[in-house]
C-alpha cells in the first residue's frame, strides 16, 4: 500500500532535494547567486563548472554543515537550519579534499566513522568488511592510510561516506586528480549505488565525468546556474551535432575567423584553435578546404558539454 | 540499547537520534585509537621531562638548599616543590594538546570537517576532545605522581589530591587556550604562547621558589595566573598545610578559568568550523 503525502511546492513527494533562491555570501562576497534545484529519489544530479562556480558552497549547504544565507533549502523535507542532525544522519559525503586520519589504518578509519553515525561495534565492523570489498581495499584494510595512492583514498572515503547505508550521497569531485583508469573504477562503483538507488549528487569540472554519471545536471558560474537539463538535451539546445576543430601556425587564431565565417552554424575562437559548429563536420571540413585555408590539423568530434559551457559563458571550463 | 536502534540506524528513512553519550563516546572512541596509535611518544615526553626536573631541582637544587638553610619554611625542598611541578607538567601537557592537535583537526587533516558531518555537532566535538584530553591528563599525572612519589616528592597520603587539582589547573589552560587555537590561522601564535606565557608561568608561579620572593609589583601577576592557583592548591593538600578558605579560592579561580573559557571556546570553536 502507498501512502500519498501532500506535496511540497507542488513537486511531487519523491523529491529528496529542493532549493529556491539559494544563496550563500561570505561577508560581502557572493558565493551562490540565487540557485533553484530540485532533485528526485534515485536520479543522479550534477553541478558542473569552472572553479570558484560555487559548487562546494552549494554542497556544503545540502551537508547541512554550512549555514543557508537566503533562500530554501530542504533536504529529505527537512530545514538544515532546524534538523541538521537528522538530515546529515541520512547522508553519506565525500568532501572536495579527502579528510582520513592518515596515520590510523584503512579499516580504523571505517569504524571510528560509522560510530559518528551511532551504529553499534559489530554493524561498523560487518559493515566495514562489505563496503572495503566494494572499494577493493580489502587487501589494505589493516595498512595504514597515509602511504595509499590518491585512487585508493578516494575510494577510502567513498566506502567511509557508505557506511551509514545513507539514502543520498554528495560527491565534491569525486574524481579530480585521479589516473584514467582509477577515474572508470571509480565510476563503475557510482553506477552500481546508483542501481541500488542510492540519489547521487555531484560536482565535477570534467565534461566526460558529467555525461557518464548525471541523468541532469545544472551548469554553475560565478554562483548562478546558467542551464539545466539532460547531458543529451543541454547538447542538443545549446550545441550542434559535431564540431570540427581546426588549428593553424598562428599565434592569433582570431585572423582566421573571419576567412571561416559562414561556415557551420557558427565559429568559435579560442587562444590556441578554432571550433566550428556544424551538423556535419566532414562537409564542413571540405568547405574550410575549398576557401584555401591549410589548418595544422583538422579533427571532427562529437559535440560535448565543454561546448555548452563555452557557448554560455564564453569561457572554457578547464583551464 | 536495543539491536532495533542500531538496526534503524543502518537502514532508510529517518533515523534514531544518539544520545549525548552516544556522541560524545564516539568522537572520544576515535581519540582513543589515536592516543594508543602515539603512545610511545607519549610516554617519553609527558614523562620523561618532569622527571628530569624531578632530578635536578628536587634532588639536586633540593639537596643544596637543605642543607644550607634547612629546607623552605622547613619542609624539605622536594617536597616543596613537588607537588609544583605535577602541576606544572600537567600545565606543560594540557597547553600542548590544546594547540597542534586541535589546529590539525581544524585546519591541516581538517578530521573535525569530516566529524560534523555526520549527525555529530559542535559541542559533541568539543565535549568529546576535551573529555579525551581530561583522560589524558588524568593518566600522564597518576603516572608521574607515581614515579615522584617513590622519590619521597610526598609527605602524606593527602597528596593523592594533587590529582585533581593537576587536572583542573591543566583544564583551566586546556580550555581557553582550545578557543584561542580556533581563533589562529596557523601556528604562529603558539610560539608566542609557549615562549612568552608558558615559560614566565612556570618561573614566576612560586613554582621553584615562594612567590613573596619576587619583586612586589610583580606579585599580582602570579595571582591572575591559574597555575600559582594550582601549585598554591597542590602545596597544600600535600603538604597538609590545608587552608580551606584559600583552598576554596584558589580552585575557584581555577574553575572560573574554565567555565569562562568554556564559553569563549565554542563561541569560538562554532565561528570557525560552521562557515
Ligand atoms: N569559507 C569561505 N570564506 C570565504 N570565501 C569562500 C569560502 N569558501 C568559498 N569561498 C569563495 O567562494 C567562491 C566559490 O567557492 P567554491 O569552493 O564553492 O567553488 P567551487 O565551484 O567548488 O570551485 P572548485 O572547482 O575550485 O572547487 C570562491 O571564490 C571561494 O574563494
Ligand atoms: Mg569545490
Amino acid at each position: 500500500m502507498s501512502v500519498t503525502r501532500p506535496t511540497v511546492c507542488g513537486m511531487a513527494n519523491d523529491v529528496l532535494l529542493s532549493a529556491s533562491g539559494l544563496t550563500k555570501r561570505f561577508g560581502d562576497f557572493t558565493a551562490v547567486d540565487g540557485v533553484g534545484f530540485a532533485v528526485r529519489k534515485g536520479e543522479s544530479f550534477g553541478f558542473l563548472g569552472p572553479n570558484g562556480a560555487g559548487k562546494s558552497s552549494t554542497m556544503r549547504m545540502i551537508g547541512a554543515v554550512s549555514p543557508v544565507t537566503a533562500g530554501e533549502l530542504r533536504i529529505f523535507g527537512q530545514d538544515p537550519a532546524t534538523n541538521g542532525p537528522q538530515i546529515r544522519a541520512r547522508l553519506g559525503v565525500v568532501p572536495q579534499h579527502d579528510q582520513l586520519d592518515q596515520e590510523l589504518t584503512v579499516e580504523e578509519n571505517m569504524w571510528v566513522y560509522g560510530r559518528y553515525f551511532g551504529l553499534s561495534r559489530a554493524q561498523v565492523r560487518e559493515r566495514a568488511v562489505e563496503l572495503l570489498e566494494f572499494a577493493q581495499l580489502t587487501e589494505r584494510a589493516k595498512d595504514r592510510v597515509e602511504p595509499l595512492s590518491g585512487g585508493m583514498k578516494r575510494r577510502l572515503t567513498i566506502a567511509r561516506a557508505l557506511i551509514s547505508t545513507p539514502e543520498m550521497l554528495l560527491l565534491d569531485e569525486p574524481t579530480t586528480g585521479l589516473d584514467p583508469q582509477a577515474r572508470h573504477l571509480l565510476w563503475d562503483r557510482l553506477f552500481r549505488l546508483k542501481r541500488q538507488g542510492v540519489t547521487l549528487i555531484l560536482t565535477t569540472h570534467y565534461m566526460d565525468e558529467a555525461e557518464q554519471l548525471c541523468d541532469r545536471l545544472v551548469v554553475m558560474d560565478h554562483g548562478r546556474i546558467v542551464a539545466e537539463g539532460s547531458p543529451r538535451a543541454l547538447i542538443r539546445q545549446h550545441s550542434t551535432r559535431e564540431v570540427l576543430e581546426l588549428r593553424f601556425d598562428v599565434d592569433d587564431h582570431a585572423e582566421y575567423g573571419a576567412k571561416l565565417a559562414g561556415i557551420g552554424d557558427r565559429v568559435e575562437v579560442l587562444p590556441d584553435r578554432l571550433l566550428v559548429y556544424t551538423e556535419d563536420g566532414d562537409t564542413a571540413a571540405a568547405e574550410v578546404h575549398d576557401r584555401g585555408v591549410q589548418p595544422l590539423s583538422s579533427l571532427v568530434r562529437r559535440s560535448t558539454l565543454e561546448d555548452v559551457f563555452l557557448h554560455l559563458t564564453g569561457r572554457t571550463l578547464v583551464d | 540499547m536495543s539491536t532495533d536502534v542500531f538496526t534503524a540506524r543502518g537502514g532508510h528513512g529517518p533515523r534514531p537520534p544518539l544520545a549525548t553519550r552516544e556522541r560524545v563516546g564516539a568522537v572520544t572512541g576515535y581519540m582513543l585509537l589515536v592516543y594508543r596509535r602515539t603512545l610511545r611518544g607519549t610516554i617519553i615526553s609527558t614523562f620523561l621531562s618532569p622527571l628530569f626536573f624531578l632530578l635536578a631541582m628536587g634532588i639536586g637544587l633540593g639537596s643544596l638548599i637543605d642543607e644550607r638553610t634547612g629546607g623552605v619554611g622547613g619542609v624539605p625542598y622536594l617536597q616543596f616543590v613537588v607537588p609544583a611541578i605535577v602541576a606544572m607538567q600537567t600545565m606543560w601537557l594540557a597547553m600542548f594538546e590544546a594547540t597542534y592537535p586541535v589546529m590539525d583537526y581544524i585546519r591541516w587533516s581538517k578530521l573535525y570537517d569530516s566529524m560534523l558531518a555526520t549527525p555529530l555537532r559542535v559541542r559533541d566535538v568539543m565535549v568529546g576532545h576535551i573529555g579525551s584530553i581530561a583522560g589524558r591528563l588524568v593518566l600522564a599525572t597518576s603516572v608521574f605522581m607515581l614515579v615522584a612519589a617513590l622519590f619521597g616528592g610526598f609527605a602524606t597520603w593527602g597528596a593523592l589530591w594533587c590529582l585533581p587539582i593537576a587536572v583542573l589547573t591543566g583544564l583551566a589552560f586546556t580550555v581557553p587556550i582550545f578557543g584561542f587555537t580556533a581563533t589562529q590561522q596557523n601556528e604562529d601564535g603558539f610560539n608566542i604562547l609557549f615562549r612568552l606565557i608558558a615559560t614566565p608561568l612556570m618561573l614566576f608561579s612560586g613554582t621553584f621558589f615562594p612567590i613573596d620572593q619576587l619583586p612586589v609589583w610583580m606579585q599580582p601577576l602570579a595571582w591572575v595566573t591559574p597555575l600559582w592557583h594550582g601549585v598554591e592548591s597542590a602545596r597544600m593538600v600535600a603538604l597538609g598545610t590545608v587552608d580551606p578558605p584559600w583552598l576554596a579560592l584558589h580552585t575557584g579561580v581555577l574553575l572560573m578559568f574554565v567555565l569562562v573559557g568554556w564559553v569563549l571556546c565554542e563561541r569560538a570553536l562554532t565561528k570557525r568550523l560552521v562557515t
